[in-house]
């Protein structure tokens, strides 16, 4: 028997209304079931609706039709059982990285013992221990994302929406991270929906990847990684890993394209 | 950020000193801040010394700084200062602590809610561009001349401009920080309380420093329309005895206060917000 899926997306479209009043199509009909503890990478051109769509899940953002299902229940607000990462820095710059890693369990009323030992091991598993006293103004950009990370970690959600967490980092800390990630994924599995636009570190992370069409975002095509748990670094030179990336690369070159004009047709 | 920043000036080509200082947004060393300072400060101090002790400008125009130094000690002696000083300090800090305790609250919502813009954008954006000035005549009417009516003239002053800057304030606090408190749970008065107030804070702080500067605009201009007591009226008063030493010794006591004033905003900016970018 199959089981129900954790999430679902049915027949999803968001049309925003521009300033001028215009109607822009961010996502149209898009339908995604996702189980339990799978991890799905999405990839897509810029401006597809990817941050749209995890903002969707979320609850930030209200279909124009369709519905999405979290265990059965339409999603109609945030709630903490959906914990993201944004693409941009939003640390609170008034807290400290302790402060920032603690907001989630504190929200809830938990003793202060309990905030600050969760604090400090999200803060240790993301390297940055010895900074719990730091403010974000004294952090980097990368130093920033890893608190943002182990903020929505420290929350314990069930699903977790990464919107190109990694993008800031350099290649060493970004592997590294990868990684982390994964590790922290075995002990606790949860629901992941990663967006990146690194196809590598889609691979490697994801049970699939969600390949999107050039905007409006609806499914373009998906390609199921059958590459075995846990995953190791050698993995990405397996002929499965290198006949996928040449799929996935394959269709996101033509999704590409679509948004931006031949460099041929713009020299004429 | 301030990594990357720091790292640039490695690589950068060697200048001359005044390109070194010249560059925008640049931080330059604390030493040179000072001297520039200082050097600004004496030649506005020996410009003045040349004008009066080399009698290019009459004294009833221009006194020299010794006579202003002199008249500023016996005025401090006999009271007079710190009477007049007093007065105005009284009327300032009330007009002003009224006004913010009325305007950051009703700034705070009007520039979170789009609602309470509308309600009350159309009465502030009327008032604003009142010149209080043009209201003292009534306030008078209304209160007399007692140093309620220079409240009531700070009050109106402040308050309008104040309610526009800190809604300001309050609606550029991104947008995402508020997404990402809800997505780690919080209830709405929680992404309020939590959330938006706080990151208010070193906007509203710096609205309170801007503010306080215009608040003693609209004192003196009180103070010289009608008043028996307080630096404008010691001004004004002095004018009419032709005692221009005595006008320069108010001039630099109103600038000296409002200095300090500004002083002590930096200094709470820095001690209670730590944090913020510009402490
Ligand atoms: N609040 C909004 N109002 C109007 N249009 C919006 C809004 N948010 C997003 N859009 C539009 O919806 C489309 C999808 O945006 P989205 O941010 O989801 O793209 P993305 O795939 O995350 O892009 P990127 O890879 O560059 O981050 C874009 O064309 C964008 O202009
Ligand atoms: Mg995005």
């Amino acid at each position: 028997m199959i089981p129900p899926p954790k999430l679902r997306l049915l027949d999803v479209t968001v049309t925003f209304r521009a300033r001028h009043g215009a109607l822009v199509p961010a996502i149209d009909r898009l339908s995604l079931d996702v189980a339990d503890r799978e991890i799905v990478s999405i990839v897509g051109p810029s401006g597809c609706g990817k941050s749209t769509l995890l903002r969707l899940v979320a609850g930030l953002v209200r279909p124009s039709s369709g519905e999405i299902r979290l265990d059965g229940h339409v999603v109609a607000e945030p709630g903490a059982d959906r914990g993201m990462v944004f693409q941009s820095y939003t640390l609170f710059p008034w807290l400290t990285v302790q402060g920032n890693v603690e907001f989630g369990p504190r929200l809830r009323g938990m003793p202060d013992r309990h905030c600050r030992d969760v604090a400090s091991r999200f803060i240790e598993i993301v390297g940055l221990a010895g900074f719990e006293r730091a403010y974000p103004k004294e952090l980097s950009g990368g130093m920033m994302q890893r608190v943002a990370i182990a903020r929505a970690l420290a929350n314990d959600p069930e699903v977790l929406l990464m919107d190109e967490p990694f993008g800031a980092l350099d290649a060493q800390t970004r592997v590294f991270m990868q990684e982390l990630l994964l590790d922290i994924w075995e002990k606790t599995p949860k629901t992941i929906l990663f967006v990146t636009h690194d196809i590598d570190e889609a691979l490697f992370l994801g049970d699939r990847v969600y390949v999107m069409t050039a905007r409006p975002g609806r499914l373009r095509d998906e390609v199921v990684l059958a590459l075995p748990r846990p995953r190791t670094l050698e993995i990405e030179t397996s002929e499965a890993f290198l006949a996928a990336k040449r799929r996935v690369l394959a269709m996101v070159r033509e999704e590409a394209q679509r948004t931006t004009p031949e460099p041929s047709r713009l020299r004429a | 950020m301030s990594l990357a920043r720091t790292g640039g000036a490695i690589a950068r080509r060697r200048r001359g000193p005044l390109s070194e200082v010249l560059r925008p947004q640049e931080a330059i060393p604390r030493r040179t801040y000072l001297r520039i300072l200082t050097t600004s400060a004496a030649a506005l101090i020996a410009a003045w010394c040349v004008l009066t002790y080399g009698r290019l400008v009459a004294p009833l125009f221009l006194p020299s700084p010794t006579a202003v130094l002199a008249t500023g000690v016996a005025m401090a002696q006999d009271g007079t200062l710190l009477q007049n000083a007093q007065a105005s300090l009284l009327v300032i800090v009330t007009g002003w602590a009224l006004a913010v305790l009325a305007g950051v609250p009703v700034g705070v919502l009007m520039g979170s809610f789009k609602a309470v813009e509308a309600l009350i954008e159309p009465v502030i954006d009327f008032v604003r561009y009142l010149p209080v000035s043009a209201l003292i005549p009534l306030l008078i009417l209304y209160i007399g001349i007692g140093p309620a009516e220079k409240i009531a003239v700070i009050f109106i002053g402040t308050f309008f401009q104040l309610v526009l800057l800190v809604a300001d304030v309050a609606a550029h606090v991104p947008h995402e920080q508020l997404d990402v408190a809800y997505t780690l749970g919080a209830s709405r008065s929680q992404v309020i309380r939590r959330v938006l107030l706080p990151a208010t804070l070193p906007g509203v702080m710096d609205t309170l420093r801007i503010t306080m500067g215009w608040a003693w605009t609209y004192l003196v201009v009180a103070e010289l329309v009608s008043a028996d007591r307080g630096l404008g009226f010691m001004i004004l008063d002095s004018m009419r005895g032709l005692f221009t030493d005595r006008i320069f010794v108010g001039l630099a006591v109103i600038g000296g206060l409002g200095l300090c004033f500004d002083l002590v905003f930096k200094w709470l900016h820095r001690v209670l917000l730590p944090w913020s970018p510009k402490a």
